[in-house]
């Protein structure tokens, strides 16, 4: 698999490591979260058949973070971003 | 070596599927089928159909390395599975169709010391719940398997290894069908090319699932879908922490026999043992990413080949005759969820991950139990959905043995 790094171009997939699902948001108020919005946010992943909107960072390349969107059956990745959509 | 078991023309029927079943299974794996046939054999319950979208075990029951053992760190998990490896024990004579089972020994090695200390903290848990297991040195390592290469010269040199020597394997294709047929004689519809697409709801209860054959009534349905398990629960709007991931392993052509055992070594990402038939079967880590494809990247096979030869140098001109890859469903802390859900007369069996084909006796067993009472026995009750809100995790990563 091929991982366009938005700033090497493309590389092979083990230059990468992987960061799971993007767009995972922290407790608004952590204080009052109760324990299904802690384990929700810890445990509780987005795990479609299609596309995933996810972060990898170029670990052994320019190590920086970038967001792309993968389909998880094909492996065709949508054009990756500057580090939009972060975390 | 045992022959093969002769094979009639055909193991069990293929029936249409009913308007209504009292149980509804969907997924004809492994564990699927031992479901049915403890539904039927120990609760006396035999108005079940088992679904399966593709051909019977034809997912992960197809693509797993076949490795048995019981020697899990925690109560909770060394439990299930040592009451699995008893039900393997008796499960040629119980099911009358020779399962190829060989208590070969499962020899897991170490090649740090941190990874001694884990591996043989884990021998002692073992040992205080009644699981054989033993500490080897690199020279009684040798002695055991004496293909292993234990010299220290080696980048990652073998520390030691914990050897289970009731471990083995089993056929994976004859398991399979060995439950078919006995769920099939005693009147289980097992039901292929049959693809659950929704579900009926009554309020909070389910009452039947949406197929490509038509809509099927149910009293209960019980998912057992593995990796597509959070597709099935998401028609259900249920949430389930579990991701899919790509699990490669590989074989070699036949050889004659060089391998007595089963050998892993989880710090450089490789398992194998050799078939009955003479191919050396082995498994790698787990690809890092989600994916739904049945196929991994090139490297992991790799990396994982390059250890296997370094471990094993004897293995240097075989030469691999095919690689694929199963989706592995991993929960966070490595551990199964089975039992109850939120919604009414729908049961869960999942997260079994990378190591649930040596469980499908016991997870059969105890699933039929939860299925037929509605509520979980024993050995499952501490593998709730609902341990990763309360906290109270069963953190198996040290004994999952492939790497996360």
């Amino acid at each position: 698999m091929l991982i366009p790094c938005p700033w090497c171009g493309d590389r092979e997939d083990n230059e990468f490591s992987y960061g799971g699902a993007s767009e995972v948001v922290y407790p608004q108020d952590p204080e009052v979260a109760d324990d299904a919005a802690w384990a929700h946010f810890l445990f509780f992943r987005p795990n479609p058949k299609g596309p995933l909107p996810e972060r990898w960072v170029h670990t052994a390349g320019c190590r920086r973070w970038f967001s792309l969107v993968r389909d998880t059956v094909t492996h065709e990745i949508t054009p990756s971003s500057r580090g939009e959509g972060a975390p | 070596m045992n022959e093969p078991h002769p094979h009639p023309d055909h193991l069990w029927r293929n029936p249409d599927p009913k308007h209504s079943y009292d149980v509804v299974i969907v997924g004809a794996g492994g564990h699927g089928l031992a479901t049915a046939y403890y539904l039927a054999k120990n609760h006396g319950i035999t108005n079940v159909a088992v679904l399966e979208r593709g051909w019977l075990a034809g997912g992960n029951m197809a693509r797993n390395t076949t490795v048995i053992r019981s020697n899990y760190l925690w109560d909770e998990s060394a439990a299930i599975y040592e009451h699995s490896l008893k039900l393997w024990e008796g499960l040629s004579e119980e099911l009358d169709y020779d399962l190829l089972f060989s208590q070969r020994g499962v020899l897991g090695l170490a090649h740090s010391p941190g990874e001694m200390r884990e591996a043989r903290r884990r021998v002692y848990a073992n040992r205080i719940k009644g699981i054989d297991a033993e500490w080897l040195t690199p020279d009684e390592v040798k002695a055991f398997c004496p293909i292993v290469n234990i010299s220290p010269d080696l980048r990652y040199p073998v520390m030691g290894g914990a050897l289970q020597r009731r471990g083995g394997i089993a056929r994976h294709d004859y398991v399979a069908w060995a439950f078919a047929r006995k769920a099939d004689a005693t009147g289980v519809d097992l039901v292929q090319n049959c693809e659950v697409t929704g579900f009926d709801l009554e309020g909070d209860r389910v009452a039947g699932v949406q197929t490509n054959r038509g809509r099927i009534a149910a009293g209960k349905v019980a998912l057992c879908a593995a990796g597509h398990s959070t597709i099935l629960a998401s028609m259900l709007g249920l949430d389930l922490p579990i991701q899919s991931y790509p699990l490669q392993a590989l074989v070699s052509d036949l050889l004659e026999p060089v391998l007595n055992c089963v050998v892993m070594s989880s710090a450089l990402h490789v398992y194998v043992s050799q078939a009955h038939k003479g191919e050396l079967v082995m498994g790698a880590g787990m690809d890092p990413y989600n994916s739904y494809a049945q196929r991994g990247s090139p490297s992991v096979i790799e990396y994982q080949l390059s250890a296997a030869l370094e471990l094993f140098p004897i293995f240097a001109r075989a030469h691999v005759l095919r690689t694929w890859a199963g989706v592995v469903d991993v929960t966070p802390d490595a551990s199964p969820i089975l039992g109850l859900t939120p919604i009414e007369n729908l049961f869960l069996n999942c997260g079994w991950g990378t190591g649930g084909f040596k469980a499908t006796p016991a997870a059969g067993w105890v699933y039929a139990h939860t299925i037929a009472h509605g509520s979980p026995h024993a050995l499952n009750a501490p593998f709730t959905l609902e341990r990763f809100t309360t906290g109270a995790l069963i953190d198996e990563h040290g004994a999952a043995a492939v790497a996360h």
